[in-house]
């Protein structure tokens, strides 16, 4: 029973790092194959319409509920303290920052990530990507690598996206709702708001879930069995890796970039 | 001087983890002729067509494809080889998100630079030559079974290869669907000049149009010969294959303990 036990967590731990291997080679073969999702850059237009495009819903609307919400709980809380005209560099800050990079990526990977990894391992089921490469045309170059690339463009813009339906979203409940001062609403917040230290950050944070949850959402496709119980935990895997990386990164990077700042 | 055998395999041995698929496979192609791989399910048939794809590597011996030694190819090398091969998937392997005509035109628009309007000339020439010109504008997901094995047939000889591996290509099929599928490969062969390799556990329909017949089982070739030769074999194998007995060499009852012991019958015999 022991014995069987110290087993299974050998292969285990085997199996997991030669997974992290194969990911790693993963990740290496695509940066090296994207010459073809430039060169064509159609194919990648042609993802992001897949990734991007149609997670627009979802994100414009998420964004525009987050952003009311954060109107009224910041205002009750700000009123506390007699400065509810400064709701506005609540609302933007904690969009730009916080909530549009990391809510924007869970809900890409929820959307879009799942689609993915559906995608490509249905194509490893059916056969696919090996006819691709009997056709001597290499799936790494002309289906994975379009994939990554139009996953890194599209995070940050749908991000942005989701910023700016949230400050919206803010604005419709402080302002037209409650009746916080229109001018200090959005002059608070202009000279609030750094391009560098906010908008910035809040761009290297998106794209950096966007390498995540694509490069995450790939592989699992790629490697997943290919049966239709092998597709299906490889989507789920997909969903619940990506969110909790998103976290995880989601921590270092805030660390990272808002240390010190008073 | 052309050697006259396009595929080579010598003294192939290959296997998944611990488990061994062939034990030591020796197979040539002659240019021009259709040739089978017979065996049942799991005996290492669909195997051997990867190995001579290049898609896996055999643990010993040699493949050798148009005199070239895959295992010596580098990764450019393999993928200038597979230009001239095509094959055939036991489903089509059809791509899901085009219409037929960008399936078949798919190798043309990635290896050539051809303008076009030669491409949609050729990619409905090989329609023509399969039956489904009038289909090029239909999904895959509106193809029947016999229809889409047809189109994947159009898009492995698209460049004109030198060989065609057929995997199961009579799988699923109904008569009408069998017997033009059996016909395509024979015609197309003869016509184009290809070398065609036809994986299939279909005896009947394959011995009406094969050149050259390899049986396979447990990893080794146990019987070859023409279609003739194999319809008149005496080998157990060979003779309980062809003639679809349920018992024989290849047993009905997968190892199994005694029956009697299974059902507790006190040591009586089943």
């Amino acid at each position: 029973m022991l014995k069987r036990s110290i087993e299974n967590l050998g292969n285990r731990t085997i199996q997991g790092v030669w997974r992290i291997g194969f990911a790693a080679r993963f990740f290496v073969a695509m940066l090296l194959h994207s010459g073809t999702a430039f060169r064509r850059f159609g194919l990648t237009i042609r993802e992001m319409y897949f990734t991007g495009v149609l997670s627009l819903i979802i994100i414009l609307v998420s964004g525009l509920f987050v952003g009311m919400v954060l109107g009224l709980q910041g205002y009750e809380t700000l009123q506390t303290y007699g400065s509810e005209e400064a709701l506005g560099i609540l609302v933007a800050l904690s969009l730009v920052r916080e909530l549009g990079p990391v809510v924007a990526a869970l809900l890409f990977a929820s959307r879009a990530g799942s689609a993915i990894t559906a995608e490509i391992g249905l194509m490893k089921a059916t056969e696919q990507l090996s006819a691709m490469e009997m056709m001597a045309v290499d799936p790494i170059a002309r289906v994975v690598a379009p994939r990554f690339w139009a996953g890194v463009i599209s995070m940050p813009l749908l991000a942005a996206l989701f910023s700016a339906m949230g400050i919206f979203g803010g604005y419709l409940v402080g302002v037209q709702l409650i009746g916080v001062d229109e001018g200090a609403f959005w002059s608070q917040m202009r000279s609030a708001v750094d391009f560098e230290q906010d908008i910035l950050n809040g761009v290297i944070k998106s794209v950096v879930f966007g390498i995540a949850i694509t490069t995450i959402a790939l592989f699992e496709g790629y490697d997943a069995p290919p049966t239709a119980e092998g597709v299906s935990g490889a989507t789920t895997r997909t969903v619940v890796t990506s969110s909790l990386v998103v976290l995880a990164l989601d921590f270092v990077l805030t660390a990272f970039m808002f240390r010190g700042l008073s | 001087m052309q050697n006259d055998n396009l595929v080579e395999i010598e003294d192939v041995e290959f296997g998944y983890g611990d488990r061994p698929v062939l034990k030591g496979i020796n197979l040539t192609a002659r240019r021009g002729q259709v040739i089978a791989i017979m065996g049942s399910s799991g005996c290492g048939k669909t195997t051997l067509l990867r190995l001579i794809g290049g898609q896996i590597k055999p643990g010993q011996g040699k493949v050798r494809v148009a005199g070239e030694s895959l295992g010596e190819l580098d990764s450019a090398g393999l993928y200038r080889l597979r230009r001239k091969m095509g094959m055939l998937f036991q489903f089509g392997a059809l791509f899901t998100d085009i219409s037929v005509f960008d399936n078949v035109a798919f190798q043309l628009r990635e290896h050539t630079d051809l303008p076009e309007d030669a491409i949609r000339d050729l990619v409905l020439m090989k329609l023509h030559a399969v039956g489904l010109r009038g289909a090029a504008q239909l999904m895959p997901a509106e193809l029947s079974g016999g229809m889409a094995r047809r189109v994947a047939l159009a898009r492995a000889i698209a460049l004109d290869p030198m060989l065609v591996m057929y995997d199961e290509p009579f799988a699923g099929l109904d008569p009408i669907s069998l017997g033009v599928t059996g016909n395509l490969i024979r015609r197309l062969t003869d016509t184009l000049g290809l070398t065609s390799l036809v994986v299939t556990h279909d005896v009947q329909e394959s011995l009406k149009i094969v050149d050259y017949v390899y049986f396979v089982s447990e990893g080794v070739i146990v019987a070859e010969g023409t279609a003739a030769e194999i319809r008149a074999s005496g080998l157990p194998y060979v003779h309980q294959f062809v003639h679809g007995e349920a018992d024989g060499p290849v047993p009905f009852h997968y190892p199994a303990p005694s029956y009697a012991d299974d059902l507790r019958l006190g040591g009586q015999s089943a």
